[in-house]
């Protein structure tokens, strides 16, 4: 038996299902899903990502919910301390190390954007939001509240129209949930903070699916042809002509076009001018697939750290199938159901299909929506409604940030609460700080979010299901699952964990990597490598130093840790349960 | 909004909301969904190590 009994456990199984579900409920939900999904067409799209649910979402999510409680039972909360146990290697410990960068360093800037959710939805609450008369005047209210003018310019000046207080206020929110420990902070939080997220979306979403064409100048902007925007498999693109009736080409080659969606425009194109792009061509699109993935990657939260930690607070017996089920149900509810149903339409209803074609998420969620909300009738209501909900969606995923790490150092450290968040707090208070200062042009954020958010969750991912799979065995694995479990996991997921989701994450990574990072074979070299290796840039070599140096000392405690240094027993299934 | 786009809205949307309803309905109504209350006692994890060393 082990002598590192589990202290803490989650009071409920709901309790659980909506602390996992909060950690990947969040502004991908309502800002990043609409975009991706109607740059690629609704239908298309819908495929590749249920496709990619079924292959690579939910074997990832069973395979961390079952190897965190598998390791749990012998004390291991912390990633290192669960692969060390699950690989029966030393080098577990050191893998798993990503484990804890992943979440620590993705809260540095991830508070900072809670920040601006809270301080725009005070600036909404608070009335008078001519800011957001145009999106001109939107996106210089944006820049100047984020600091995107010039590096320190976000820690200058106070009052409404300025980050930084408001990242004060969510920073101290953050570390006093967490202190108050898993059932008495993040789990009570999330059961009040997540179906309280899913009533404010469903009235802003019935305010929005009721606005009908607000603007009677342009009656092709309506709530319809968002919709049609969104969720229409065959794209219509309206081609510029030139005089001599071929379709203009643009200093790349590339044809000058935009997308419509209302039928008026289309019957009155001039003939040769329309593009159509049907559902199959769309599939055939390997970025299609890759945006796809991508979503349901970043979406639930795999590969992230947080999963496999929560879990690891289980008790032996407690199912792990259904809640890992229901936790990305959750998820695709907020995703699919609400955040499918509410930006585009909104933002086409007041702007425009032009308004918000190629908008990033912080484009379409800090630039367009405030405009639109500006421009509704009790839009100061609704949009301080919606952005206290992308408020909620980001605190409870901040707070499962900051669990993996709390629970490495307390691990590895052999120390309490207080001084584990004492700790943390510093470590992320100087990494938010750096964010915060170098603001320009948001540059911090973008590297730490691409080298941390996109490319070690691919290969943490990778790493957790051939762990599952090849070296734990995946009959031991869904055995370890299936035990206490409400189901059984379909037998089909056992070709899928062993065989597809590898294969199917690595395709997609190395793919990733070789057209989107490095521009080969066509794709075009990615602005993060430009800006390490070919313009140099100082803020983007210091952001990568930052990652370099938690990372670096993540590993020195994880070598140096008595925890990590001898294995308990592995598990034979007949002992009972430690805890209470 | 063409046909094709309504049907797989409808489709999309209905899915997951099935799927959704489902889970809850099931964790709710299974055997053992009581909340211990222990977990909201008024007792900070630090607190309980000390007293504790288990």
């Amino acid at each position: 038996m082990s002598g590192r009994p589990t202290r803490e456990n989650w009071s409920s199984r709901l309790g659980v299902i909506l602390a996992v579900a909060g950690s990947a409920v969040g502004l991908g939900n309502f800002l990043r899903f609409p975009g991706q999904a109607a740059q690629y067409g609704g239908g298309a799209f819908m495929v590749a990502y249920v496709v990619s649910f079924l292959i690579i979402g939910l074997p990832i999510a069973w395979a961390e919910w079952a190897l965190g409680r598998r390791a749990g039972q012998k004390g291991f909360n912390s990633c290192p301390g669960i692969l060390f146990y699950i690989t029966r290697h030393p080098a577990g410990k050191f893998i798993g190390v990503i484990g804890v960068i992943i979440p620590v360093v993705v809260y540095m800037y991830y508070v900072c954007i809670e920040a601006w959710c809270l301080g725009y939805a005070v600036n909404f609450l608070k009335g008078g939001t001519s800011q957001f008369e145009d999106p001109a005047k939107a996106g210089a209210f944006f820049g100047n509240f984020v600091g995107m003018g010039g590096d320190g310019s976000a820690l200058k000046g106070f009052g409404m129209d300025i980050a930084w207080p408001f990242l004060i206020v969510v920073f101290i929110l953050n570390f006093v949930l967490i202190y108050r420990g898993l059932s008495k902070g993040i789990e009570l939080f999330c059961k009040y903070a997540m179906p309280a997220l899913v009533v404010i979306a469903l009235v802003v979403l019935v305010r929005v699916l009721t606005l009908g064409t607000p603007v009677p100048a342009h009656p092709e902007n309506s709530v319809i042809n968002g919709l049609g925007y969104m969720w229409n498999p065959q794209k219509t693109f309206l081609q510029d002509l030139g005089p001599d009736g071929k379709v203009k080409l643009d200093d790349k080659g590339h044809a000058v076009e935009q997308e419509v969606v209302d039928r008026a425009t289309i019957a009155a194109a001039a003939p040769g001018a329309l593009r159509q792009v049907t559902i199959w061509e769309q599939l055939q699109r390997r970025q299609l697939w890759l945006a796809a993935a991508g979503q349901i990657f970043f979406s639930l939260s795999v590969g992230f750290g947080v999963i496999i930690t929560y879990a690891s607070y289980l008790k032996r017996n407690d199912d792990v199938v259904l809640s890992g089920l229901a936790a990305c149900s959750a998820n695709e509810f907020c995703e699919v159901g609400l955040g499918g149903l509410i930006t585009l339409p909104a933002g086409v209803a007041f702007l425009g299909v032009a308004g918000v074609a190629g908008q990033g998420t912080f484009g379409l969620g800090f630039n367009v929506l405030p405009v639109v909300f500006h421009s509704m009738p009790g839009g100061a209501v609704f949009g301080f409604l919606f952005f206290f909900l992308l408020f909620l969606a980001a605190v409870t995923s901040s707070l499962s940030m900051l669990q993996p790490g709390i629970a490495f150092l307390e691990e590895s450290l052999g120390v309490g609460r207080k001084v584990s968040v004492t700790l943390l707090g510093l470590i992320t208070l100087m990494g938010c700080g750096f964010v915060m200062n170098f603001s320009a042009g948001l540059k911090a954020l973008d590297t730490i979010d691409f080298w941390i958010g996109t490319f070690l969750m691919y290969v943490l991912a990778t790493i957790q299901i051939i762990i599952f799979s090849w070296i734990l065995g995946v009959d031991k694995g869904l055995a370890e699952a299936n035990r206490g479990a409400a189901f059984k996991i379909p037998g089909i997921f056992r070709f899928f964990m062993m065989y597809l989701t590898p294969i199917f994450l690595i395709v997609v990574f190395l793919s990733w990597l070789t057209f989107d990072v490095l521009g080969l074979g066509g794709g075009e070299l990615s602005s993060q490598i430009k800006d390490l290796f070919v313009e140099w840039n100082p803020v983007s070599w210091m952001s990568v130093g930052l990652i370099a140096i938690v990372g670096t000392a993540f590993l020195i405690l994880s070598h140096r840790s008595e925890a990590f240094k001898t294995l308990p027993a592995e598990t034979t299934g007949d002992e009972p349960d430690p805890l209470p | 909004m063409t046909t094709s786009g309504w049907i797989i809205m409808s489709l999309s949307v209905c899915t997951v909301t099935v799927l959704f309803v489902w889970c809850i309905w099931r964790v709710l109504t299974l055997p053992g969904e009581e909340q211990h209350m222990h977990g909201f006692e008024f007792q900070t994890p630090d607190e309980k190590s000390d007293r504790d060393p288990n």
